[in-house]
């Protein structure tokens, strides 16, 4: 049993972490793992980041997983987030467009426009 | 080197061999040629450009002027137009800036806020953005009478189909003395082309518990139940989780803070038929029965499962819970229109550019979210109607494109605002098929326990089809409205009662299209 002030610990906890993670992150790369998502090849999209990121020892990234944002045409649906910057979403994409995603934005941090679908 | 005064990228990839680019680009060629403009312009394959668009993309320089979906019909075009006389070929154009602006409204959303931002399977992550705080709040500081008095003030309805309000609702459970009460969620979401629950649930599952711990604390239930389709399984295995986390964390469970409730929230599934969507048909389903409708009254508040005090609520009614308990009423109010107050989660399909989702405040008209949301029309078409509020909703014509959507403006226009599907439809669209499609669904949904439904479909399902064989006469659709509203006054449940919605609206609103197959 946990008491209320054990859930304003985790709370607190919650909130540094999430303060230092985006701290010691440069960038955040959200991928929408809905039902949509997977059935588009989500999983594959984050496998893919997931690789990229070990194989290039990005220590400055985290990879996340969320819900679907609404637009369901356009799955799976990467964003890619960075302090002070618009979110990027990048739309349809694929383990092979990932890869250049990782290469050219993340790294180089140059969008690749061509699959770019929102700026928020 | 040679000096060319355009160069054409075309782009090749799966996607675009299998559309057929090497024929495209070998008539491209041909018809150059045939302009005599081959030394002028030159060609070149490249990779893919990844555009969303299928088929065959390229792209032309210096002016940077990007074509999809080019077919071998259009080249003739582009080379008069674009190679010969200098002017885009706008039909073509790849519309970036509409997508580049697309509109998540995050900033007005309430049920989704969190959807597609945090990691549904974290519990920290929602507690760390302010999740629970509701909870507590509710637990400690307000009794349950504060609780529906403050979702009575929001002015929270029924998101599940009937618009109801929601703290009226739970005050008449509220005050029943019985050894058990229990709140049930509507997850059943089986309206035709409706999805947003899903999304909530796979997006954000705390959400949705939070706010049926709030409803279960305000009505005095300690045990809830989540009445889900069989097919949402990644819902399942979320909300699973999150129930799972939210017992580890002390959230859920005996003695919740110390505050001696108790709660037990469990997962009942069910097997897809449209009926189970109906409180007391799912009701009995959840009991074990046939999934047929009971009468009311008793209503299912007073007396519902296992004869228990039962609130039944839809996923996205709970999902505004929290939000109205944390921020108050008063700011709930401030989204929608009054007497439809906060946001409605539309699923959009169709005839439009980017079909999904999206969350926007009650009241915003047809037009705006067609536009705004979703991209507008696709391929420019001209809009011809919209069938709003699924498949018992109702044909809606370009004359309503500005009414404001909510429960009480549709209403004066005897439509429904329903679950809040919208299926665009452009002016290629015969209104005589989608009434067909609808009235074989009922056909086949209909649960068999009254006649005026079951005969009644068929009955409909045989004078639909006959103007689809053109074999149909003015006759038959005065019959037809005839038969739906026999069908309103006589059937037992709301099912049955539905017909007259989407028969007499395609009738009424787009009757050339039945006129047209009279031969
Ligand atoms: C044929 C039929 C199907 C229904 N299907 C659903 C459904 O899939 N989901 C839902 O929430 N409500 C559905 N309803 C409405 C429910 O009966 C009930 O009004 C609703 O769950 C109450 O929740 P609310 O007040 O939060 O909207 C359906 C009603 C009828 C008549
Ligand atoms: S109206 Fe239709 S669905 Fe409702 S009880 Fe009668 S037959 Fe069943």
């Amino acid at each position: 049993m946990k008491t209320l002030a054990d859930l304003k610990k985790i709370r607190e906890k919650a909130q540094q972490e999430m303060k230092l993670r985006s701290s010691n992150t440069r960038i955040k790369i959200v991928i929408g793992m809905g039902t949509s998502g997977i059935a588009t090849g989500a999983r594959e999209v984050m496998k893919t980041i997931m690789d990229e990121v070990a194989s290039r020892q990005l220590s400055d990234v985290i990879v996340t997983q969320t819900g679907e944002k609404g637009l369901s045409s356009m799955e799976p649906v990467v964003d890619i987030i960075e302090e002070g910057k618009p979110t990027i979403t990048y739309g349809n994409m694929t383990a092979e467009k990932a890869r250049k995603m990782m290469a050219e934005h993340v790294v180089n941090g140059k969008l690749v426009n061509d699959y770019v679908v929102a700026q928020n | 080197m040679k000096f060319y005064r355009s160069h054409i990228l075309i782009g090749i990839d799966n996607t675009s061999l299998e559309a057929g680019v090497k024929e495209i680009e070998a008539a491209l060629r041909t018809e150059l040629d045939k302009n005599n403009l081959s030394d002028e312009i030159n060609i070149l394959e490249t990779g893919s450009f990844g555009y969303f668009g299928t088929g065959v993309s390229m792209m032309v320089y210096p002016e940077q002027t990007t074509y999809v979906d080019v077919k071998v019909e259009d080249i003739p075009e582009i080379v008069e137009e674009h190679f010969l006389k200098g002017r885009k070929v706008s039909r073509l154009i790849l519309n970036t800036n509409l997508l580049k602006k697309y509109n998540f409204n995050y900033k007005r959303r309430i049920v989704l806020d969190n959807s597609g931002k945090i990691d549904p399977e974290n519990i920290e992550e929602y507690i760390g953005l302010g999740g629970y705080e509701a909870w507590e709040k509710a637990l400690i500081n307000l009794k349950p009478e504060e609780i529906v008095n403050e979702v009575k003030a929001s002015g929270l309805r029924g998101r599940g189909g009937a618009g109801f309000p929601t703290g009226l609702k739970w005050s008449f459970t509220a005050p029943i003395k019985a050894e058990q009460k229990l709140v049930v969620i509507n997850a059943d979401e089986g309206e035709p082309g409706t999805f947003k629950d899903r999304l909530i649930m796979e997006g954000d599952p705390h959400k949705l518990l939070e706010g049926l711990m709030i409803a279960c604390y305000a009505v005095g239930a300690t045990k809830a139940y989540i009445y889900i389709r069989g097919e949402y399984k990644l819902c399942i295995e979320r909300l699973e989780k999150a129930i799972a986390q939210a017992k580890e964390y002390g959230i859920l469970g005996e003695n919740i803070f110390n505050s001696g409730f108790d709660l037990d929230i469990m997962i009942k599934i069910g097997a897809g038929a449209y009926i189970c969507g109906e409180e007391t048909a799912l009701i009995e389903s959840m009991e074990g029965n046939r999934g047929e409708p009971r009468s009311k009254p008793p209503f299912p508040g007073v007396k519902g499962a296992w004869e228990l005090p039962t609130v039944v609520n839809n996923v996205e009614t709970i999902a505004n819970v929290p939000a109205i308990i944390k921020n108050g009423a008063a700011w709930f109010t401030e989204h929608g229109v009054e007497g439809c107050t906060g946001t409605k989660v539309y699923t959009m399909m169709g005839d439009v550019n980017l079909p999904g989702l999206c969350e926007v405040d009650m009241g915003t008209p047809l037009r705006t979210i067609i536009d705004q949301y979703s991209g507008g029309m696709k391929d420019d078409r001209k809009f011809k109607g919209a069938l709003v509020g699924g498949a018992a909703g109702v044909f809606l014509s370009d004359k309503l494109l500005d009414v404001k959507m909510d429960y009480n403006s549709l209403e004066e226009y005897a439509a429904v605002l329903g679950s809040g599907a919208i299926l665009v439809m452009n002016d290629d669209v015969d209104m005589v098929e989608m009434l067909w499609s609808v009235i074989r669904f009922f056909r086949h949904e209909a649960c068999g326990k009254c006649s005026p439904c079951t005969k009644g479909n068929e009955v409909l399902y045989t004078l639909v089809s006959k103007f689809r064989n053109g074999e149909g006469c003015e006759e038959d659709l005065d019959q037809m409205i005839e038969i739906s509203q026999a069908m309103l006054d006589a059937s037992f449940c709301p099912l049955g009662q539905s017909l007259i919605m989407p028969v007499k609206s395609a009738i009424e609103n787009f009757r050339e299209d039945f006129l047209m197959k009279i031969k």
